[in-house]
């Protein structure tokens, strides 16, 4: 499932065909697509090795990893054949890497490993972010690599810290997380502290948590679209899935309380400078990025709250995921259509761009928590759980920061879909196409499914999870 | 063995503040060559016997830190004909001061730290921490692409030093994977950095602004 990407990528690079060698993508992702089915449908594959290990949480994220590059695969066809002006070859092979690494992330289930996983999705991701070589895009890019590099940096400070927390205490340790979990209680504690606030600071930098998510508006804004839904529907739960397992490791420890006050005050500060950027925002792929930040805010917050709200957390992993695919994607459409990010150019989406701007409107009701979609749902269990666990002033703030956003980001959505389009605009060639509008039309079919009813495999893989995540020796 | 590791050690902290108070882009790299080479031999004097693991690690950290990465840093510079000055934000002197702080600052939170007991003679706990710091001010206080690269590579090597610590915890894979994804990462930089000098002609970030909040 690693190394299928890897060797169609290298397909990709000997390939000649400028044309041709997009359809990779799609066909890639159908066959990662049935390997992971298939993977899941045989339980015992999944445990072999010791360092490749798919657990529950990692299930739940390599398969919204999956679902999400399929779609934007598809959506990559049509979108690399638009600007076939530019050689694609570094397109289509930093793209399949960037599926592996991050599927590698997923199933490594050793500290180092993940580490070296997690950075090698910033690296290859980066000339993904490059696509349109201009200013912007080198800023974007710079900052992307410079900030991510460095927080990852410090996240391999945290993993040492770790290591050290069970090499003090004369444990021989293999650094696996089996071993880790098991040993958690006899873990040195001040290095096992240290070891969770530079961890949370450096994937939470990855993550783009609020006071370190100053590259992520640029990335996301600056990257082609089809790259940008894979950022922030698929890489940015990659990084949560990191913070996840190391939040695992202190809770086994049995005085895992410590980490819900970090999590529970950066996931609300993100949510915080979401609303805030988000009402001054004039650019609807910023204001899409901005959007991110508050999800990540919102699970970072949920896993704070701790066990009741796990449920939820890792539901809303999957739902503002595929929902972030929908907007991006849509945004895309609308995009092309007008060449512009700007909602002083970009009016009357609805007519001019029909099932994009439907589309787009309705992402962001479901992005927002409106019922009848899937957030609704993993929202107002996260509320739930914050109620029930006592932590009122959380919940209120949530509340409050939600209502914010949605006001701030319904302004910005009510501008670009309604009115009439300039004339200057009209002219341009951009259609609503199969492949440009099939994806986040199923995508959206997804998320408003997962809002109506949890299928029963789901809701057992879901329950896994957190019964796995429980476990307190 | 532990005397001349702490002796390593102590060069590598006056090579930080030695870097926080260079002008010169071209010495800032050599002065990074040098610092890396020196904890590329590192590995070989924190235990007692030394191990292939060791030895392997030591090898590469000393071809990439010390050889290739710098090589890589030049070329950038020299085809980039960037401004050889490194314009900081704040003064030379202030930073070495802040540089200077943050060693004493180190010393002091690691002798709070609980340590193995084979360890408490080394310096390698406050080194790390110390180096690390200095990255940051180096990250931090400076303008140009290349020299914030040199920043990054100074809080590599802090981690660097931190991972000593761990060497035979740590398998010899995950070791080369991170030395590989640092040297990735710096391929990657010094690329950018030749668009970005094309793109602006001139090599500031600050420059960059047209992107706000």
């Amino acid at each position: 499932m690693i190394l299928l990407p890897l060797v169609m990528a290298a397909l990709a690079f000997a390939l000649p065909s400028n044309r041709w060698r997009p359809w990779l993508l799609p066909v890639t992702s159908l066959a990662h697509g049935a390997l992971v089915a298939w993977a899941l449908a045989h339980p015992a594959l999944l445990t072999q090795s010791s360092w490749l290990v798919l657990d529950p949480p990692g299930r739940l994220v390599l398969v919204l990893v999956s679902v999400l590059f399929c779609a934007s695969a598809f959506y990559t066809v049509d979108y690399l054949r638009r600007r076939a002006e530019h050689p694609n070859s570094v397109f289509c092979v930093c793209f399949l890497t960037f599926l592996s690494m991050m599927t590698l992330v997923t199933w490594s289930h050793h500290l180092g490993l993940m580490w070296v996983a997690v950075e090698a999705t910033t690296l290859v991701s980066a000339p993904l972010i490059y696509f349109d070589r201009t200013h912007n895009s080198i800023e974007a890019t710079w900052k992307y690599l410079l900030v991510c590099s460095i927080g990852i940096a410090l996240a391999l400070m945290g993993s040492f810290f770790l290591a050290y927390a069970s090499l003090h205490a004369g444990l021989d340790s293999s650094l696996t997380f089996e071993n880790l979990l098991e040993n958690a209680p006899a873990l040195s504690r001040p290095w096992l502290y240290a070891a969770f606030v530079l961890s949370l600071v450096g994937y939470g930098t990855k993550m783009g948590l609020a006071p370190v998510h100053i590259w992520l508006p640029d990335a996301h804004s600056e990257a082609p679209s089809p790259v940008s839904a894979l950022l922030s529907g698929a890489l940015l739960n990659c990084a949560f899935l990191a913070i996840l397992r190391i939040y695992h490791i202190c809770i086994a420890t049995g005085e895992g309380t410590f980490t819900s006050g970090p999590l529970i005050g950066i996931g609300l500060f993100s949510m915080a400078v979401a609303g805030l950027f988000m009402f001054c925002q004039r650019d609807f792929k910023r204001m899409l990025a901005y959007s991110s930040i508050e999800h990540m805010g919102i699970l970072a917050l949920g896993l704070g709250i701790g066990a009741p709200a796990l449920f939820g957390t890792l539901l809303h992993i999957l739902n503002s995921g595929l929902t972030k695919g929908v907007l991006f994607l849509s945004a895309g459409n609308i995009y092309h259509a007008y060449h512009s990010k700007s909602t002083d150019v970009v009016r009357g989406a609805l007519r001019r761009v029909p099932l994009s701007g439907a589309l787009f409107l309705t992402g962001f009701l479901a992005i927002t928590g409106s019922p009848p979609f899937g957030p609704f749902i993993s929202e107002f269990s996260i509320l739930n759980a914050a109620f029930g666990a006592s932590h009122y002033w959380a919940a209120g703030l949530f509340l409050f920061f939600l209502f914010l956003i949605f006001i701030g980001m319904g302004i910005l959505v009510l501008k670009v879909v309604q009115g009439h389009p300039s004339e200057a605009v009209q002219s341009s060639s951009y259609r609503d196409g199969g492949l440009t509008c099939v994806p986040p039309l199923l995508l959206m079919a997804l998320v408003l499914l997962l809002g109506l009813y949890i299928p029963a495999p789901l809701d057992t893989l879901i329950r896994d999870a957190v019964n796995f995540l429980e476990v307190t020796p | 063995m532990a005397s001349v590791l702490n002796m390593l050690l102590v060069v590598v902290l006056a090579l930080n503040l030695y870097l926080l108070g260079n002008s010169r882009l071209s010495a800032t790299i050599r002065i990074v060559a040098a610092q890396g080479a020196l904890i590329g031999v590192m590995p070989l004097l924190v235990h007692q016997q030394v191990g292939l693991a060791a030895f392997a690690v030591s090898v590469a950290a000393i071809l990439l830190k010390g050889v290739l990465i710098p090589w890589m840093l030049m070329r950038a510079l020299r085809e980039a004909q960037i401004k050889r000055e490194v314009e900081p934000l704040i003064g030379f002197l202030p930073s070495m001061i802040l540089g200077a702080l943050a060693t004493a600052f180190a010393l002091a939170f690691a002798s709070h730290l609980p340590l193995a007991r084979e360890h408490t003679s080394h310096l390698l706990v406050p080194a790390s921490v110390a180096t690390v710091l200095s990255g940051f001010i180096l990250l931090t206080t400076r303008y140009k692409a290349l020299s914030q690269v040199i920043g990054y590579l100074v809080l590599e090597n802090g981690v660097f030093i931190f991972g000593l610590l761990l060497i035979e915890a740590m398998p010899l894979i995950v070791e080369m994977g991170v030395l590989l994804d640092l040297f990735v990462g710096i391929f990657v930089i010094s690329i950018i950095v030749n668009h970005i000098n094309r793109a602006f002609s001139l090599q500031n970030t600050p420059r960059f602004g047209e992107q706000k909040d």
